[in-house]
């Protein structure tokens, strides 16, 4: 993210000298843009910006360990003038939240494990059959497949909605409203276009020479793909599995509608449902919604880089 | 819970070893054609399964969905065009689509223009504090909708007039002797409907600025240098020099933002569920759907939503041929 393009050197007289060959100047006269540049009044700006952004996280972060009194009674702020004082500290919304009896009726603890059971089947299945995919559009001459590959990249942009209404009766009919076949299904067939475009992306931007050398040496498609195209494919794969495990995990819509409450419900759709509560279990709902964000925060914080890398080849999701 | 998690992990395995037993079949039964067959198949055995589920997922539904739309509640008789004239002329849902026209308006406009301006400032600061910088702002885009929304429940929150209040918005303006505000229910200037907006402009600053970032360090200095040269000032080199050589990605950042805009759905159905004047179509499609089970409006609604969508379907079909004739 930090590579800057210096421009050709030598093109001639009229080309300034870029600001790069100007170290050898006094190192009080700093360039007045680029890295390091920042003057103080523009740090405090930043600095601002920065805690108003993360302000409503501690809130609630902050709200997810105190007592249901002290909640309701006080600003999360209000901690700030005795922020050692043990009264005010309290893991019971967390346990509450987690454990299987609650009046709530809400247990996160069994729906983080249906969010785990909705989101890694839903993330790592289509990977493979886009891949093929993908294959097939970037290696293969075949009729038709400019015109289907555009249709794909038109459909990146069209709502999921359109399909729900069909697809609820649809599952009705064949008796899997309510199972996690159904959300899976949904998931595979509403992430494929996502999938083949990133990889077949991807994929054409890989040298041909290694391709054509393959055929010379007399590899069938099949062997191609599975010993030259997938290992080479890899970080696309991570980007396309990065973007899908952050949008079956934070879907509410589709595990609303296919999914439903009750005992197979996910993490999303109970979180929700925690919001309706006015009197007891009011109090849980910062500590579910922590339960709820811990796993796409991390999965984030830690593949960054593949997130970045899947967004910058301008994916877009419907 | 054994029985879940043994379900998970067969479909795991199910899924993918099925998945390398159907293309293993597929290729061998292309292998067997014979030369002059096999060429031909072969990319049908390799892209069809996929594009069968975009068939079945995609293309098939939204066909029965526009037929749906010529039809009544319960989908067993056609009424015409009666359901959309019912909703164009309902003055509720006209007004929902006038909420939809202010997120329009407004979200994807502001999330350009604040991810364009935390992109210039963090750009100035050393490579650490860029990172940390750029993380804390990227970090939300992680976030549900949900989780967004119970997060700004500890801004937002309301407690009745006389306690102490627990929302960091109220106390704020309780410093200045006013309020407390029960927020979501003030629509007097759309008040309620930009504040539910300022939640989905927090999750998508990040993405704004991730993208125009790279796409300001991509752009060659000899031609700020240049400007310099001349004379411009900061600002004019801004807007004049880098803005036009990023035009490309503040399109590809405002249409993306502005897909996710059009079909906003959880952070309105969670915050206020479409009252006080802040529903949106995307809520209004479920609300048809569930609450009301009339499948005839829930399709005329999507109906629409794709209509408007179009334009935009158009451009990026467009941009996507020139993509390929450039490369």
């Amino acid at each position: 993210m930090t590579i800057k393009i210096d421009p050709a050197p030598g093109l001639g007289n009229e080309t300034p000298p870029s600001r790069r060959s100007l170290r050898a100047k006094p190192a009080n006269a700093r360039p007045s843009t680029g890295t390091g540049s920042a003057t103080w009044p523009l740090r405090i700006v930043l600095a601002v910006v920065c805690v108003v952004w993360m302000i409503p996280v501690v809130g609630l972060l902050i709200n997810s360990f105190r007592p249901r009194d002290n909640q309701f009674s006080s600003g999360w702020w209000s901690i700030l003038g005795n922020p050692l004082g043990a009264t005010q500290w309290t893991l019971d919304n967390y346990d509450r939240v987690l454990s299987s009896a609650d009046t709530t009726g809400t247990n996160m603890g069994q729906a983080f494990l249906n969010s785990f059971v909705v989101t890694v089947p839903a993330t790592i299945i289509p990977i493979l059959i886009a891949a093929f995919a993908a294959y097939a559009f970037t290696f293969m001459t075949w009729r038709g497949r400019n015109v289907i590959f555009v249709v794909i990249v038109g459909l990146l942009v069209v709502p999921n909605q359109v399909a729900l209404v069909p697809l609820l009766k649809l599952y009705g009919q064949m008796g899997i409203n309510q199972t996690f076949l159904a959300v899976w299904l949904t998931h595979i067939g509403f992430g494929m276009p996502l999938a083949v475009y990133i990889l077949r992306n991807y994929m054409s931007s890989l040298p041909g020479a290694v391709i054509e050398s393959a055929k010379i040496d007399g590899a069938s498609h099949f062997t191609t793909f599975w010993r030259l195209i997938v290992p080479m494919s890899v970080p696309a794969i991570a980007s396309f599995a990065i973007f899908q495990f952050l949008w079956v995990w934070n879907d509410l819509l589709i595990a609303l509608i296919f999914l439903g409450r009750g005992e197979n419900t996910v993490l999303t759709v109970a979180l929700q449902g925690l919001q309706g509560q006015t009197g007891q279990g009011r109090e849980l709902i910062p500590a579910a919604g922590f339960v709820t964000i811990v796993v796409p925060v991390l999965v984030f914080l830690s593949l960054q880089r593949y997130f970045i890398r899947g967004m910058t080849t301008g994916a877009v999701k419907g | 819970m054994v029985i879940k998690l043994a379900n998970a992990v067969l479909a795991i395995l199910g899924g993918i070893g099925g998945a390398i037993l159907l293309f293993w079949i597929l290729n061998k039964l292309a292998e067997s054609l014979g030369r002059r067959w096999e060429d031909r198949v072969k990319p049908w055995a390799f892209a069809g399964p996929a594009i069968l589920a975009i068939g079945v997922y995609l293309i098939y539904p939204a066909v029965v969905t526009v037929q749906l739309s010529f039809a009544n509640a319960s989908s067993t008789a056609y009424v015409g065009l009666a359901n959309y004239k019912d909703l164009l002329t309902s003055p509720d849902f006209l007004g929902v689509l006038i909420n939809n026209l202010l997120w329009i308006l407004i979200v994807p406009a502001a999330t350009v223009a604040l991810g364009l301006g935390v992109a210039v400032l963090a750009d100035r600061l050393r490579s650490r504090g860029e990172k940390a910088a750029k993380t804390v702002i990227f970090l939300p885009m992680a976030i549900s909708m949900v989780g967004a929304a119970t997060i700004w429940r500890s801004v937002y929150e309301y407690q009745p007039e006389g306690e102490s209040q627990t929302g960091l918005l109220n106390a704020i303006v309780g410093l200045f002797h006013s309020g407390p505000f029960f927020w979501y229910s003030i629509d007097t200037m759309h008040l309620n409907s930009l504040l539910l907006m300022v939640i989905l402009i927090w999750t998508q600053v990040g993405y704004a600025m991730v993208l125009l970032s790279a796409a300001i360090k991509g752009t060659p200095e000899d031609t700020i240098e240049a400007a310099r040269i001349d004379g411009a000032n900061e600002r004019r080199i801004f807007f004049r020099v880098i803005v036009p050589q990023i035009k490309g990605t503040i399109i590809t950042v405002f249409i993306t933002v502005l897909i996710g805009v059009m079909k906003v759905f959880d952070i309105v159905y969670i915050t206020t569920n479409g009252a006080f004047n802040t529903d949106v179509i995307g809520r209004r499609f479920y609300n048809e759907l569930f609450t009301n089970g009339n499948a005839g409006y829930a399709a005329t609604i999507v109906v629409l939503l794709m209509l408007a969508i179009t334009p935009v379907l158009i451009y990026q079909v467009r941009q996507f041929k020139a993509e390929e004739a450039g490369r």
